[in-house]
């Protein structure tokens, strides 16, 4: 079973309108798992529906009882995310700020007077569904919420856990945006990562920093620019870049309408057959297929 | 004056919307401040050119286990939240790109056998751009963690000035280490599906924040009304509507200001800033 990841440093490059075009694509042999947990969107275009959902729980969130507490002010000085404080200078009691909290339990362990509780925080859900091409594993993040990188990792791991099961040839994972902890959560280990820039000083900005996160993993890396025609100068400096960088260049596609006319009908581009748009994104699946093949 | 903008989705013309917004304003304003929170994907400085004079290293102190100290108790092993140390035999192992920095370990052994390192995870630069203050972070590539660096960035905000804060996209973390002490966000979004859901999810989250806000309609085309309907269902204000114009595009992909080379745009960037005053007036 082959782990490839869609991931894309800058957003808004079509990373997600590519992996559901590739679902359509690998329909009935592959899972999907929808990593960009903090903005999903690949539901808007596979519309599962859900058979399972889960409550993902991790990590603890402080939580001062206003009985106990004398005010001695000690947590304060010990919490290292500026998230205790008294909320005016005449206060008795301070204040946990719940969204700079990252539960680390400092304050819990050290407040003299154990006035500080400490409960393990819902912190989204995660679900199984079924789409028009196969299971989805997908998630939503609790508002406001840490953890983005465990949940990513229960998603992937569950997407395997029902490749496996199904006898799946494919696990395709819509990555997020980034560089950061979800992504490196999306990335490590996986077969192939499969990279979506666009013809622009920042597409071409990011999309170097993340080719050097996949150097960085081990990850083979693939590259494709979408919207090519926008700025064709830009999109041969990208494609040289990668070819320096040893990635395997998977092809381009045109700027065009189908993307959004594609969006609004909640259909995968490649449901337009007759697009230049579906004819660009099928040549790049043929290319990772081939790729894969030769692995 | 402290302006955040912010978007669920990325690539909705966030660094578009900021990068003008601080150009429009220094004209009339000496005191303007682009801060750059995308420390993931910073982007701004492709368009604001900036000349950087300073450069300050960020780092998260992490522990160090002395082993001639160390009895293996393991106190601080079951006290890390985040899986950072690990007792491997006669060893307690340090696991750097896990740890937050809390400094709970340090604190808890009772053999004083733990001390602390900062360790780089990237850097802020500072300088200008004409006469636009310019800050932005950047993450060393493979680290995971981010807000220690955008309060890094924070950190340099001019509290008498007008503080134009670019976020990064999402709803977690980073996002919410940018934007949870500013005056005002502004959401930027497109109209498009995707789009809208995700300023769904932002929304929830300065609604949950309590932040004051309002959105940007950025690609805005003339015979869809979907933004307009989804704001109007939400209740939020739409600031200004950028045209969905080819010009933008292309001087977008150039790395250019579309101020400089669109000039209807100015219009909007006018109404945007109305708009910020109003609300932050009130
Ligand atoms: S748990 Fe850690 S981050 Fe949260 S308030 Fe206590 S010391 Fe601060
Ligand atoms: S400083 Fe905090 S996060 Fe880092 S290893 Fe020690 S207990 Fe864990």
């Amino acid at each position: 079973m082959k782990e490839i990841v869609i991931i894309s440093g800058k957003g808004g490059t079509g990373k997600t309108s590519i992996a559901a075009s590739f679902a359509s694509l690998a329909a009935e042999k592959a899972v999907f798992a929808d990593c960009d947990v903090d903005a999903a969107d690949l539901h808007l275009i596979l519309k599962p529906t859900i058979r399972q959902r889960t409550e993902f729980r991790s990590g603890h969130r402080a939580l001062i009882k206003s009985n106990l507490c004398t005010g001695c002010g000690r947590c304060i000085e010990l919490c290292r995310f500026e998230a205790i404080a008294k909320r005016k200078s005449d206060d008795k009691i301070p204040e946990i700020d719940p969204v700079a909290c990252e539960g680390c339990g400092v304050c819990v362990r050290f407040c003299p007077s154990q006035a500080i509780d400490f409960n393990e925080e819902v912190c989204g859900e995660w679900f199984i569904s079924d789409t028009r091409f196969g299971p989805m594993v997908h998630a939503k993040l609790g508002v406001a919420s840490e953890n983005s990188g465990r949940l990513v990792t229960l998603v992937r791991n569950e997407a395997k856990r029902v490749a496996k099961d199904k006898g799946a040839a494919y696990v395709l994972i819509d990555g997020s945006p980034g560089i950061g902890c979800p992504v490196i959560a999306s990335l490590t280990a996986t077969s192939l990562a499969l990279i979506v820039t666009e013809p622009t000083v920042s597409g071409n900005h990011d999309f170097r920093r993340i080719a050097g996160l996949t150097r960085r993993l081990g990850v083979p890396a693939m590259v494709c620019v979408n919207k090519w025609d926008i700025n064709p100068e830009k999109t041969e400096e990208i494609k040289a870049y990668a070819l320096q960088e040893g990635l395997t260049f998977a092809g381009m596609v045109q700027y065009g309408k189908t993307a959004t006319i594609a969006q609004r009908a909640e259909k995968c581009i490649v449901e337009f057959p007759d697009s230049k748009m579906a004819a660009d994104i099928k040549n790049i699946w043929v290319k990772v297929n081939e790729w894969l093949k030769k692995q | 004056m402290k302006i955040a903008i912010a978007s669920g989705k990325g690539g909705t013309g966030k660094t578009t919307v900021s990068t003008n917004l601080a150009f429009f304003l220094c004209e009339v304003n000496d005191n303007v401040v682009y801060l750059d929170c995308d420390v993931e994907e910073p982007n701004g400085h492709l368009f604001l050119n900036p000349v950087l004079s300073e450069k300050i290293v960020s780092s998260i102190p992490v522990p160090v286990v002395d082993e001639s100290k160390c009895d293996i108790c393991g106190e601080c092993v079951r006290f890390c939240e985040y899986k950072a140390l690990v007792r491997l035999g006669k060893t307690v192992m340090v696991f750097p790109e896990l740890c937050h920095g809390c400094g709970g370990c340090t604190l808890v052994c009772p053999q004083h056998a733990i001390q602390e390192q900062p360790r780089e995870i990237g850097f802020v630069e500072s300088g200008n751009s004409g006469k636009i203050g310019f800050v932005h972070g950047r993450l060393n590539i493979g680290e995971a963690m981010s807000p220690p660096l955008i309060r890094g960035v924070l950190r340099q905000i001019h509290s008498d000035g007008v503080n134009i804060i670019d976020a990064p996209p999402g709803t977690s973390c980073p996002v919410i280490a940018s934007i949870r002490d500013v005056d005002f966000v502004v959401l930027v979004t497109e109209p498009t599906p995707f789009g809208l859901n995700d300023l769904g999810l932002a929304l929830d989250m300065v609604r949950e924040l309590g932040v004051p806000h309002g959105v940007v309609v950025n690609r805005a085309e003339e015979d869809n009304r979907d933004a307009e309907n989804f704001c109007e269902k939400k209740q939020v204000e739409i600031l200004t509507k950028i045209p969905d114009d080819r010009r933008i595009a292309e001087c977008y992909s150039k790395g250019g200001m579309i101020l400089k080379d669109v000039p209807d745009v100015r219009k909007n960037f006018e109404e945007l800033w109305n708009a910020i005053r109003k609300r932050v007036k009130e």
